[in-house]
């Protein structure tokens, strides 16, 4: 039997019922998730995943997909640790509109960021930007489209980060003698090195995943803004399904991973966290 | 000495008008009131951490209202203890020193004194998870303590403490301010820890303070 929240009560069989009602709905989901996972596998065999990584194509996009999220991470991570930290510290004029505005490429439909960012570069300072950096169906455009989507995550998680921190003990370096920057720099950002790592992961997965704006904003062009789910979108329209699935399986295993990371690097540095009193 | 003079400061709800007391150099002040009258908030004032409306608040011949708290010298220690979550039981003592830029060897020595008033050298390098209720205050009265300041603000320091780590910590309160000669502002709902430790006891009720020396 499943031990629960203040366990070891006896359960009667109404509570028997209640908990197999509840184990029944969520697991066929649980259920569903597998299936899939086990049928792409099934689908494909290890000749086929050779193969896939054999081509100079798919090589070329998972070395593009490696790097460009790379890139979009740090970028996110730059920005999302001072806004996230002045959103959840600050109360400057506005707070509550840039809040709400951070927010929207969470809700927004992939495709339409895409589309927004196409239109802001046909604008005069776009073109204008466009002559002395090529962003527009190049790798720049590919990074630029994880970024807007990726960010807001980020932003997201450090908020949260920086909300779940008490701001007492950046007030207590405050009369130890710090100013507000110092303060910062050694007690608040230390202490939020977990929810570093939880953006980081989130931007890099949902980085390697975003595929909407960058076919809208940067093409599928190969050798040149192929990216590995830009990969499965051109094998599968091509008819090669076995490629398409084997790259998607790639995709699985990198984002599976990165879930692994940030579970077992969270998990350890929670035993450094303070009681919470 | 903290002299706090026609203080305003408004927080939220409530407001507090024309707060006035003054507590001599060296003496022990203990702050009482009901929950939510606005003693934390009145320390926070003091410490510079809340921004007032009006009044002054004087520590020794300065006029400190406007000055921001890191030059103020006030050892503040928050009721939850606040301690910093990543740093070891000696870097949290030695922070402030660190933070004024002075050598290793001179926040070495000064870190193992404090910690020895404190009772609390065995602990020195250990992290501050584990630690308990009544350790955590030390490492924070400890902190508070490192960079001698002109005054000690200490909110409900022993609430959260089991009646014999209580016990030991009014002593040791008793014997730090003996031996340092600090002015101190303490706030506590226990009359019997206030009777105890205060040369003076500032009620607040009302948003009036009334104060009266033991």
């Amino acid at each position: 039997m499943t031990r629960l929240a203040g366990d070891h009560a006896p359960l009667s069989g109404g509570d028997r019922r209640f908990y197999a009602v509840l184990g029944l709905i969520g697991g066929l989901y649980v259920l569903l998730l597998v299936a899939m996972l086990v049928a792409d596998a099934a689908y494909t065999t290890p000749g086929h995943l050779w193969a896939a990584l054999q081509s100079p194509e798919i090589q070329y996009a998972i070395r593009l997909s490696l790097l460009s999220c790379t890139l979009t991470t740090l970028l996110s991570l730059w920005v999302a640790v001072p806004l996230g930290y002045l959103l959840s510290r600050t109360h400057f004029p506005g707070r509550d509109l840039v809040d709400l505005i951070v927010e929207i490429p969470i809700v927004l439909p992939p495709l339409v960021v895409g589309l927004s960012l196409l239109i802001l570069f046909q604008t005069a300072p776009g073109r204008a930007l466009e002559k002395f950096l090529p962003v527009t169906y190049a790798i720049p455009s590919v990074i630029l489209a994880q970024f807007m989507v990726a960010c807001a995550f980020a932003v997201r998680t450090m908020r949260t980060t920086f909300d779940q921190l008490s701001a007492r003990p950046e007030q207590v370096a405050l009369t130890l003698g710090c100013g507000r920057s110092q303060a910062f720099w050694l007690v608040a950002f230390p202490a939020a090195r977990r929810g570093m790592l939880a953006a980081a992961t989130l931007a890099w997965a949902r980085s390697l995943g975003e595929f909407g704006p960058i076919l809208v904003f940067s093409g599928a062009t190969r050798f040149k803004t192929e990216v590995l789910s830009t990969t499965v979108f051109l094998e599968l329209s091509v008819g090669n399904l076995e490629a398409a699935v084997a790259v998607s399986l790639l995709m699985v295993a990198t984002a599976v991973a990165a879930l692994f990371i940030l579970r077992h690097w969270g998990r350890e540095t929670a035993l450094g966290e303070p009681r919470r009193s | 000495m903290i002299a706090v003079e026609q203080l305003q400061i408004s927080a939220g709800a409530f407001a507090l008008n024309g707060i006035s007391f003054a507590l001599p150099a060296g003496s022990y002040g203990v702050l009482m009131g009901r929950t939510g009258v606005g003693k934390t908030t009145l320390l926070e004032a003091i410490c510079g951490l809340r921004r007032v409306h009006g009044g002054r608040i004087r520590l020794g011949e300065d006029n400190v209202t406007d000055w921001p708290p890191a030059r103020r010298n006030i050892g503040f220690v928050p009721q939850d203890a606040a301690l910093f979550p990543h740093l070891k039981v000696r870097e949290q003592i030695g922070f402030s020193l660190a933070v004024r830029k002075q050598s290793t060897e001179a926040i070495r020595q000064r870190v193992e004194e404090v910690a020895g008033w404190l009772g609390i050298t065995p602990l020195l390098e250990r992290p501050i998870a584990g630690l308990s209720g009544g350790e955590a205050q030390r490492v924070a009265l400890g902190r508070a303590l490192a960079f001698q300041p002109r005054a000690l603000c200490l909110d409900e320091p022993l609430s959260a403490l089991d009646q014999d780590t209580r016990e030991s910590m009014c002593e040791l309160l008793e014997s730090v301010q003996s031996r340092t000669g600090v002015t101190v502002l303490h706030i506590t709902h226990n009359r019997a820890e206030a009777e105890r430790l205060a040369d003076c006891v500032l009620d607040l009720r009302d948003g009036q303070l009334e104060v009266r020396h033991a």
